[in-house]
């Protein structure tokens, strides 16, 4: 099961959260917050407060509200090609070649009607267009035009079987050769942010067909998310029930590798 | 602030002093919770600008566009390396300090801050993120203790809000003056804080705290969905970004004014009165500032 489940993070209780704290305050002086940082027990309690962070949030926001959209005299001058420039795999040079046109997106998992779509099938669905800031991990924000087709409408289109919880966005780019296999990216998010109105499936940024250093053919904008969680050159959506039995088990490329799943913050 | 115990007098220059109660379990408690929070969000806080070691103001700000402050290094045209720290347009060579900095093994590297300086003292934004949010809630946690604890027992009002005789321009120039021929109170005036006393704690209880807070929030592109008034409160999320910073140095420079005046005043009873809640006062006033009353 995720990490992120609120029928488990309840178990941890603002007492034992801040005894915990309390706890972690004397051995962070004898110890050394080095040596804590390299334990992974010490890890997974920093990384409780991401539980915490997610229901704040839900509670907060919900499922309504939206991110800030923007004017187009908002728009940044430059926005950075961040992550993989270009996935350099032969079957995605394959698809490059001829313009996307033997793509298809892969909708399936936890679905009633598996569905494969082409980029002719997903323009022909209604569009969204919006113009909202898309802030990197790092620190950096740049405010870009995103047009796409709503995930909401894809997912319904397909029909979730009752016990889907996540979907997941598998991705053309191999971002790194890890020893054990993975590095293909990926990433996933909940229902919530699924069927939220501002998620889209991008095919165009600033007006043009969108760029292969932007994630062509297709990119992920779940816009109250930071800038790891807009996967890239989407080739599938599996819808789930569990996160455990991708990558390294934490949902994501980067939250494999210490990254919050939830990137709301 | 009653008197809690009298100290036995076995030499004369001990005999005039008594332990008076000082400081609230409460205040105490809070004060060494927040002094952690405080030093761990700091050091965390600067491993995750290590990512983008860059400010900007308004709503966007990357690496195209131009930064209003920057830590970086560079190549100079002799080909040597140099750390440097840029405002504007005005460029201050850093090397060996900030932006060009030994590693692990000594070797100069591009970084923004030392290690040292850092948790964890390698880089890692993952590691820098979990311990920034972890204690941050913990802050959060803690201030809020620190406001209601401080409006039921009076803390607040009876002891940081300075009184209207305080805040006149006579005892606050008063109060510099002592400040500034390091005359700090020894008896009954030492039960209560000087007016610039006051007024630096009420601006970090009342001011910075919640300003690191609400600019932390509006980097958060979650909040900024739930709280659109956050990003219109500071004009953006660059713009709230750079106030973050700026803001925690303005926390640091508290800290180490705080530190110096603890120092001078005395520490080992300044220190012992934030541990136990009781301070030492002498019963004779002949070392009494004139703004103590």
């Amino acid at each position: 099961m995720s990490r992120i489940q609120p029928a488990d993070s309840r178990r941890i209780g603002r007492r034992q959260f801040l005894g915990l704290g309390a706890a972690s305050l004397g051995a962070a002086l004898l110890g050394g917050c080095d040596r804590l940082s390299e334990a992974p027990s010490f890890q997974d309690l920093l990384g409780s407060a991401e539980g915490l962070t997610y229901r704040m949030q839900r509670l907060l926001g919900g499922g309504r509200t939206l991110a800030r959209e923007f004017s187009a005299a908002d728009l940044s001058p430059d926005f950075k090609v961040n992550g993989t420039h270009a996935p350099d795999t032969p079957a995605y040079a394959a698809l490059r070649e001829t313009g996307f046109a033997d793509w298809r997106l892969r909708v399936d998992g936890l679905v009633v009607r598996p569905l494969d779509l082409s980029l002719a099938d997903l323009v022909a669905m209604p569009q969204r267009t919006q113009i909202t800031r898309h802030d990197c991990v790092e620190g950096w924000s740049a405010i870009g035009k995103w047009q796409g087709v709503p995930l909401a409408d894809v997912l319904t289109r397909a029909t979730l079987l009752p016990a889907a919880r996540f979907a997941v966005f598998h991705c053309a780019d191999m971002y790194e050769h890890a020893a054990d296999g993975t590095g293909q990216y990926y990433e996933s998010i909940d229902l919530i942010d699924a069927f939220h109105p501002q998620t889209i499936l991008a095919h165009r940024f600033n007006d043009e067909a969108l760029s292969v250093g932007h994630g062509a053919p297709l990119r992920l904008r779940v816009e109250r998310q930071l800038g790891y969680k807009q996967a890239k050159y989407v080739m599938r959506i599996e819808m789930t029930d569990r996160l455990d039995r991708f990558g390294r088990g934490k949902g994501g490329f980067w939250p494999d590798r210490g990254y919050e799943w939830y990137a709301g913050i | 602030m009653t008197i809690v115990t009298a100290a036995q007098s076995k030499t004369p220059e001990a005999s005039r002093r008594r332990l008076v109660y000082r400081h609230a379990l409460a205040t105490r408690l809070t004060h060494w919770i927040n002094a952690l929070c405080v030093t761990v969000l700091l050091m965390s806080g600067l491993q995750i600008f290590l990512a983008h070691p860059a400010l900007y103001w308004g709503q966007f700000g990357a690496d195209s566009d131009r930064p209003a402050f920057e830590i970086g290094a560079e190549t100079n045209k002799d080909g040597a390396e140099r750390g440097f720290v840029r405002l504007g347009s005005a460029t201050l060579d850093t090397t060996g300090v900030l932006g060009l900095v030994p590693n692990a093994d000594g070797d100069p590297t591009e970084r923004a801050f030392p290690r040292w300086a850092t948790i964890p003292s390698w880089r890692s934004l993952a590691l820098g993120r979990r311990w920034h949010f972890f204690f941050a809630w913990l802050f959060v946690a803690n201030l809020t203790a620190y406001y209601v604890f401080g409006l039921i027992n009076g803390h607040l009002r009876r002891e940081l809000a300075p009184t209207r005789d305080q805040l006149r321009p006579s005892a606050i120039l008063a109060d510099i003056g002592d400040h500034l021929r390091l005359k700090f109170p020894k008896g009954e005036a030492a039960r209560r804080y000087n007016p610039l006393q006051k007024l630096a704690y009420v601006g970090v209880v009342a001011a910075l705290l919640p300003l690191m807070i609400l600019t932390g929030l509006t980097m958060s592109p979650g909040m900024d969905a739930a709280l659109p008034w956050l990003v219109e409160l500071f004009g953006g999320r660059q713009s709230a970004r750079t106030i973050h910073f700026i803001t925690a140095g303005l926390l640091l420079l508290f800290v180490l004014v705080h530190l110096t005046m603890v120092l001078l005043a005395g520490p080992i009873n300044g220190v012992r009165a934030m541990i136990t809640g009781k301070l030492a006062i002498s019963e004779d006033d002949d070392h009494e500032p004139h703004s103590a009353r």
